[in-house]
């Protein structure tokens, strides 16, 4: 049976459940949510809320197929199509990844020795944008979110923690996913840089994307969300 | 498949990078006439043609043209390991395997190695089996993974899924033996 979603929906997780069983560790066993259904429409931002520990990450690793689901679905609008994630083949979910559904990391991991303009032109060089064009979005990315040119040439390595956690946001942010998934993307910027950060994302929402968050900072949860789901609760708040 | 069309396959669409150098290069032969033989068993026989695409494919494993002449036993590990991998890719194969390739070598010559491996696949769009014991490797290289242990699967997915929530207790051991730097 072809999985159906409403015309706006994007994204909807369905009756999901993750545990962890640590083998290694007298095969404790981790319940983290289970039964858990929610769904984001075009435009919406869906926070998600509950103390440390309640399973916000695992949740959203679960959307991006990072992290394997015991139970449930995640169907997500690919193009024309409805992709379950969790019955996909590795193939697809990677063309998923690379077209429809992108995801910030609470902290940067690229490969190593790679400059940093080089991984931000990566993603749109790899759907077969001009690589003239794709080096001029991602210049202009990079310096709306202050990273000073004189970084570009560079691997981030050995930048600040909020550099880079910028380059990571402008890896993801430089295409237009039609959906966004970002775990904690401001933690660790200064104010300014928080604000460009809200901008982009109320930005992508404007355009008909659909997010799911995870923001410790109160403001940036006013400025962006639409609608919350307590995972400490596990169901919808207002 | 018959043995006769297996031995085809093997120097048309088929590439074999071994773990070690010795086994998949001709050591009293020349840097370039090791690329260029490759070539003729697949029937080219313009002489020309084979030095300039030796010369090309020497260069885009970034090997030092002023050795093209010399034999692969004067060479570093890491650059017999390119000297393999221009051999094998100068037929275009359509599948390459590798046995360990980056392993015994330096750690900076590793990373170089795998870079290149990374965008040469990429570029030419060949499917690729590499073995290795580095979980390094396999989260740079690959797109699945297969664990192996006492000759079984244990366990099969998309890379990152596999390493951040491995599900059987033997990749959980071994994820979890990764020395932190
Ligand atoms: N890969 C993993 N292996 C084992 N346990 C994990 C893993 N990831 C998360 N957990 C556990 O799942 C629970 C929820 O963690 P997490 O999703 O990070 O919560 P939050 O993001 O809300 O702080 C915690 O008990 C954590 O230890
Ligand atoms: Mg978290």
């Amino acid at each position: 049976m072809t999985p159906i979603l409403d015309a706006d929906v994007m994204l909807r997780a369905e009756r999901l459940a993750k545990s962890f069983v640590l083998h290694n560790q007298g095969g404790v066993r981790i319940d983290v949510f289970a039964d858990l259904t929610l769904e984001v429409r075009r435009g919406e931002c869906l926070i998600l809320s509950g103390p440390s520990g309640a399973g916000k990450s695992s949740l959203l690793r679960s959307l991006y197929a990072n992290y394997k689901p015991q139970a449930g679905a995640v169907l997500v609008r690919h193009g024309d199509e409805i992709v379950d994630l969790c019955a996909a083949e590795p193939y697809r979910i990677l063309e998923v990844r690379r077209q429809t559904l992108g995801y910030v990391s609470q902290f940067l991991r690229v490969i190593p020795r790679v400059p940093t303009l080089d991984l931000v032109t990566a993603p749109l060089t790899d759907r077969g944008v001009d690589p003239d064009e794709a080096r001029e979005r991602a210049g202009s990315l990079l310096a709306r979110l202050r990273i000073p040119p004189a970084l570009w040439g560079l691997p981030p390595a050995t930048f600040s923690g909020g550099e880079q956690q910028r380059v990571n946001i402008a890896m993801t942010f430089v295409q237009d996913y039609p959906i966004l998934l970002l775990d904690e993307p401001t933690a660790s910027l200064d104010v300014e840089n928080r604000r460009t950060v809200t901008d982009l994302i109320a930005e992508a929402c404007g355009r008909g994307a659909a997010v799911v968050g995870i923001f410790h900072d109160a403001e940036v949860r006013a400025a962006v969300g639409t609608r919350s789901y307590d995972l400490a609760a596990g169901r919808e708040a207002a | 498949m018959s043995e006769a069309r297996r031995r085809l396959l093997m120097r048309t669409d088929w590439g074999i990078v071994y773990q070690n150098a010795r086994d998949g290069l001709r050591m009293k032969v020349s840097a370039g006439a090791n690329v260029g033989e490759r070539l003729m068993a697949i029937g080219d026989r313009h002489y020309g043609h084979i030095r300039a695409e030796a010369v090309d494919w020497l260069e885009r494993v970034e090997m030092d043209l002023g050795r093209i002449d010399d034999l692969p036993a004067t060479f570093s590990g890491g650059m017999q390991q390119r000297l393999q991998i221009a051999r094998n890719l100068v037929t275009k194969p359509r599948l390459v395997f590798m046995d360990e390739p980056t392993s015994g070598l330096d750690v900076s010559v590793q990373a170089r190695l795998l870079d290149l491996i990374r965008g040469l696949v990429g570029s030419l769009g060949i499917a690729c089996v590499v073995v290795t014991h580095d979980l390094g490797v396999v989260r740079l290289l690959s797109h699945r993974l297969m664990v192996m242990k006492g000759g079984d699967v244990v366990e099969h997915g998309l890379t990152d899924q596999v390493l951040d929530d491995p599900q059987h207790p033997y990749t959980q051991l071994l994820v979890s033996s990764i020395l932190p730097v």
